[in-house]
C-alpha cells in the first residue's frame, strides 16, 4: 500500500519539527540547570575574592584573571597573525597551489583536537622552550588553537568588501596596501572582530589545552611567566574533584554568562556588518 | 608604514601567511618525533591491535582505545546526526526566516559551552539515570554517546542549514511546479543538493567527538576494555592521554605521544574528507 | 585607527614583557603527589603569610613527575608519596614529612562494613564481583581504581599484593574524583587518601581495623605509605625553611589537623 504524499509530509513535518524541539529543549535545559543551581552564588564578594582552600571557600577572583589575561595573550598573537594572513590570501595573491596549500592547512589546523594542542604546546612551549607551565605557555598554545578561526572569518570578511571600493581606491592612485589600510581593512572590521569573539570564546571554554600548558594554580600570577588557572579549568577541578559543587556551579555560571555575552556581541556585530553591506 | 614600502608590506604578508602551515608542521614535527620512536620501537601492529594497556609492566596496547573511541564516534552520530539534520532541515525549510534568524544563533551558542559543563551534566544527570533505569556503572559508553551527540548538535546545524540554503531557489519552485509536496521537495531535490555539505558537517562533528577530551574523561569512566554492551565503561584515545599524561614518565609518556599520533594522523584524515566534500560544495554553487 | 591599536598593542606586549623579566624573588616549586597538594598548598599559604617575600607555586603531576622535577631542577621540592621510591630516586635527599593512610571507601548506603585484606584483593582482581559475596545487598560491585602511574594506585597495589585490576574497574584521575565516583554511585568501591575523607563516603575496616589517625599511628592499620619531599643534593635555602616548617610541630599540626598522620 501507497502512503499518500499528503501523510508523508505531515508526518515529515512532525518529526522533524519534534527533533528541533528536542534539540531547542536539550539547550534551555543545560543552560536553565546551570544558571538555577549558579547564579544564586554568584555575586560582587564571589567574582572579587581570591579562593580559598583549593576552592572550597571564597570567590573566584584569580581565575577571572586568568580567563580574562589568557585570551587576551591568545588574540595579541593570533590576530595579526591572522589578520594578515587573510589579507595575503585575499588581495595579495591570485589563488595558486601555495595558497591552496596554505589554505589546507588552516582547514587542517581549526579540525586538530584540543588535546593535541594541548600536548604539543606542552613539550614545545613548557618544555623545549623552557617556559614552564605559565600564562605565556598557554596564550601561545591558544593563539594556534584560534588562528585558524580568525584567519577564516577575516576572509570572509575582506572577500564581502565591494570590489567597487578597491576600484574607486585604486584608480585615486593609492597603493594596494594603501587601500587595505584605509579602505578593506576599516571596512571588514566588523567581520574581524566577529573572528576575535569567537576566538575569545574558544579560548575561554578550553579545558584540555590549558591545563597541560599554563598548568593550574590559584595563585594571583605576577608575570607572564606565572601558572594561572581559568574559569573553566576552576570549574572542573571543582566539579570533578568534588571540591565545591556550589563554588563550581558558580563558576559555571559565570562562565556560560561570560560566554554569551561574547557570542551575543559578536553576532550583534555580525548582523551591523550585514545591515551595513546591504 | 611608507618606511617598508609597497614591496616589505607583501613580503611581512606572505611570510605571515605561512604562519597557520608552519604551526601545522611544528604540531606534527613535535607530536611525530615524540610518539613514532615508541611506535617503531614497539611496533604498529603491537601497539594499534593489542588490547592490553599495563604501563606498569611495560604493556602498551591501545585497541581498547581505538575501539572506544571509534564506537563513542558512532554513537554520538547516532544521536546527533539524525537531530543536527532534521532540525537543519525543519528550521531551513518549514520556519519563518525571522524565527530562524533567533534559532540559528542560539542553537550556535551550544557550541560556545565549555565542554566540561556538558560533561558536568553528564555526570549529574544522565550517569545516575542510566545507572538506575538501564544497570551497569552509569558512566559509560552510552552516557559518552548522548554527551557527545548534544555536542556536535551546533556544528552540524549550522553547517547543514548553510549548505540548504545555498541550494539555489529555482529547484525547488521547480519541484514544486511538477506538483510535488514540500516534503518530496526537500527530500528529493533539497536534501540531495545539500548532500555533499551535509555529509561534511557530519565528517566535522565526528571529529570534535573523536577529539572531545574532557567531557569523555569524566563520563565515560575510563576502563580500559573493548566494550561488550553500550552500558560498559570506556576509555577514548584522547581520555586515555589526558588522564595518565600528567603522571607519566619514560617509555609510558611517550606510548601516550604515540596515542596522539594516532589520534593526530586519524583526524588529519577525516578532515581532509571533510574538505573535499566541503570544496565541492562550494564549487557547485 | 588601525596604527593606533597595532601600536597599543605592542605597547601591551612590551608591558607584558618587562613585567614578566623584571620579578625575581626567592620563589621555589613544588610538583608531584596529588594527594599531599593540597595539604602543600595549604601549608604554603601559612609559610608565606609569615614570611612575605617567599613565593612558593605548588603543582601536581603525581608523584613520578614529582620524582623526575626534582631530578631535572624544574622543581626545586618534588613530593612523592610512594611505599617505594624508584632507583632514581638516590640521587636525591628524601625527608618524609607526613604518612598517609589508604582509606576503603564505599558509598554511605552501602551496609558492608569490614572486608579482609584478601577480600580487597578479590574485589579489585574481579573475582569477587557480587556484594552478596561479602554480606553485602545483591548488587554487581563497581570497582574504581585510579590511573596506570599514580602514586596511590601503586602504595595501594604494593601494600595489597597481587593485584592485576579488573578490565571493567573504572578508572579516575585523583583522590577527589574517586571520592565522587563512590559518593554517586551505591555500589562503588574505591580507595583514597585517609586525609581526603568526608561525610560523602564511608570508609571501611580493613581486617577489623579502622582507618584512623590512631589506628595507623599504632600501626595496625595496615595501608598506610610515606609521603617524600625530595630535594637534589642538600636542601638549602628557601627549600629548606619551607621543609623545616613542614616538620615544625605548627606545620605537623597542620596536616594532623587536615587528616594526615605526623612524620614521628
Amino acid at each position: 500500500m501507497r502512503i499518500r504524499p499528503r501523510y508523508t509530509q505531515w508526518l515529515a513535518v512532525t518529526i522533524l519539527g519534534g527533533a528541533t524541539i528536542l534539540t531547542l529543549a536539550v539547550l534551555v535545559f543545560i543552560i536553565v540547570f546551570v544558571l538555577e543551581k549558579g547564579l544564586p552564588v554568584v555575586n560582587f564578594g564571589f567574582l572579587f575574592t581570591n579562593a580559598e582552600d583549593m576552592g572550597r571557600a571564597g570567590g573566584i577572583f584569580t581565575t577571572l584573571i586568568g580567563t580574562i589575561v589568557l585570551p587576551l595573550l591568545a588574540i595579541i598573537v593570533a590576530a595579526p597573525l591572522g589578520i594578515s594572513t587573510a589579507v595575503y590570501l585575499t588581495e595579495y595573491t591570485v589563488e595558486t597551489r601555495a595558497t591552496k596549500i596554505i589554505r589546507f592547512g588552516t582547514d587542517c589546523l581549526a579540525g586538530i583536537p584540543s588535546i593535541i594542542f594541548g600536548l604539543f604546546g606542552f613539550i614545545f612551549f613548557v618544555t623545549t622552550l623552557g617556559l614552564g607551565w605559565s600564562i605565556l605557555s598557554g596564550g601561545l598554545t591558544l593563539a594556534v588553537m584560534i588562528l585558524p578561526t580568525i584567519i577564516r572569518t577575516t576572509e570572509e570578511a575582506v572577500k564581502a568588501v565591494p570590489k567597487s571600493y578597491r576600484q574607486v581606491s585604486f584608480s585615486l592612485g593609492a597603493t594596494r596596501w594603501q587601500t587595505v589600510k584605509r579602505v578593506i581593512l576599516p571596512n571588514a572590521l566588523p567581520g574581524i572582530l566577529t573572528g576575535i569573539m569567537l576566538g575569545i570564546g574558544r579560548s575561554i571554554g578550553e579545558t584540555a589545552a590549558v591545563i597541560f600548558t599554563a598548568g593550574s594554580s590559584l595563585r594571583m600570577p605576577s608575570s607572564v611567566f606565572d601558572s594561572t588557572r581559568t574559569m573553566a579549568v576552576h570549574f572542573y577541578i571543582l566539579a570533578r574533584e568534588g571540591i565545591s559543587s556550589e563554588n563550581a556551579y558558580g563558576t559555571a555560571a559565570t562562565l556560560i554568562i561570560a560566554v554569551l555575552a561574547i557570542n551575543l556581541t559578536a553576532y550583534w556585530m555580525m548582523g551591523r556588518f550585514i545591515a551595513k553591506r546591504s | 608604514m611608507s618606511l617598508i614600502g609597497e614591496k616589505g608590506v607583501r613580503r611581512i604578508l606572505s611570510i605571515t601567511a605561512f604562519s597557520a602551515i608552519s604551526a601545522l608542521l611544528l604540531i606534527a614535527l613535535f607530536i611525530l618525533t615524540e610518539g613514532l620512536p615508541f611506535i617503531f620501537r614497539y611496533g604498529l601492529h603491537d601497539f594499534l591491535l593489542e588490547s592490553d594497556w599495563d604501563p606498569q609492566t611495560g604493556k602498551f596496547g591501545i585497541f581498547p582505545m581505538v575501539a572506544a573511541s571509534l564506537w563513542v564516534t558512532f554513537g554520538a552520530m547516532v544521536v546527533g546526526a539524525p537531530l543536527g539534520v532534521a532540525g537543519a532541515i525543519f528550521l531551513s525549510e518549514f520556519v519563518p526566516k525571522s524565527v530562524m534568524r533567533v534559532v540559528k544563533p542560539t542553537i550556535e551558542l551550544l557550541a560556545a559551552i565549555p565542554s566540561v559543563v556538558y560533561g558536568f551534566i553528564g555526570v549529574m544527570v544522565l550517569a545516575p539515570l542510566i545507572r538506575t533505569q538501564l544497570g551497569g556503572p552509569g558512566l559509560s559508553l552510552l552516557a559518552a554517546s548522548i554527551i557527545l551527540g548534544i555536542m556536535i548538535l551546533p556544528t552540524v546545524i549550522s553547517i547543514s542549514i548553510d549548505s540548504i540554503q545555498a541550494v539555489p531557489q529555482s529547484y525547488r519552485e521547480g519541484s514544486l511546479a511538477l506538483g510535488a509536496t514540500t516534503w518530496q521537495t526537500i527530500h528529493m531535490v533539497t536534501v540531495k543538493a545539500a548532500k555533499s555539505g551535509i555529509i561534511a558537517s557530519i565528517i566535522l562533528g565526528m571529529g570534535r567527538a573523536i577529539g572531545e577530551t574532557m567531557a569523555v574523561i569524566m563520563v565515560a569512566g575510563n576502563s580500559v576494555r573493548i566494550p561488550e554492551s553500550p552500558l560498559d565503561s570506556v576509555r577514548s584515545l584522547t581520555a586515555n592521554i589526558a588522564l595518565e599524561m600528567s603522571y607519566a614518565t619514560g617509555l609510558h609518556r611517550q606510548a601516550l605521544f604515540a596515542t596522539g599520533v594516532i589520534l593526530f594522523v586519524g583526524i588529519i584524515i577525516l578532515n581532509s574528507i571533510a574538505i573535499v566534500a566541503l570544496r565541492k560544495r562550494v564549487y557547485k554553487k | 585607527m588601525l596604527r593606533k591599536t597595532i601600536g597599543l598593542i605592542s605597547l601591551v606586549m612590551i608591558v607584558l614583557l618587562i613585567a614578566g623579566c623584571g620579578k625575581t624573588r626567592t620563589s621555589i616549586t613544588l610538583a608531584g603527589s596529588t594527594a599531599f597538594q593540597p595539604f602543600a598548598e595549604k601549608l604554603a599559604d601559612q609559610y608565606m603569610k609569615t614570611n612575605r617575600n617567599a613565593s612558593i607555586t605548588v603543582q601536581g603531576g603525581g608523584s613520578a613527575v614529582g620524582v623526575q622535577s626534582a631530578i631535572s631542577g624544574a622543581a626545586q621540592i618534588g613530593m612523592a608519596d610512594l611505599v617505594e621510591l624508584p632507583p632514581e630516586a638516590q640521587q636525591l635527599t628524601a625527608t618524609i614529612v607526613a604518612r598517609d593512610g589508604i582509606a576503603l571507601v564505599l558509598n554511605p548506603n552501602n551496609k558492608v562494613a569490614n572486608l579482609t585484606l584478601q577480600q580487597v584483593r578479590d574485589v579489585f582482581n574481579g573475582k569477587i564481583k557480587n556484594w552478596n559475596e561479602v554480606g553485602g545487598a545483591n548488587a554487581r560491585i563497581t570497582v574504581v581504581s585510579r590511573e596506570a602511574g599514580s602514586g596511590t594506585r601503586s602504595s595501594f597495589e604494593q601494600i595489597v599484593k597481587e593485584i592485576s585490576l579488573a578490565k571493567d574497574a573504572l578508572i579516575q584521575d585523583s583522590n577527589g574524583t574517586i571520592r565522587e565516583t563512590v559518593s554517586n554511585d551505591p555500589n562503588a568501591i574505591g580507595y583514597l587518601s585517609h586525609g581526603l575523607l568526608n561525610e560523602k563516603i564511608r570508609a571501611i575496616k580493613v581486617d577489623d581495623q579502622e582507618c584512623t589517625t590512631e589506628l595507623i599511628m599504632a600501626g595496625t592499620y595496615k595501608l598506610v605509605r610515606p609521603i617524600y619531599l625530595l630535594v637534589k643534593g642538600t636542601p638549602e635555602g628557601e627549600a629548606k625553611n619551607f621543609i623545616d616548617y613542614i616538620l615544625s610541630s605548627e606545620g605537623q599540626n597542620t596536616l594532623k589537623s587536615n587528616g594526615l598522620i605526623p612524620a614521628k
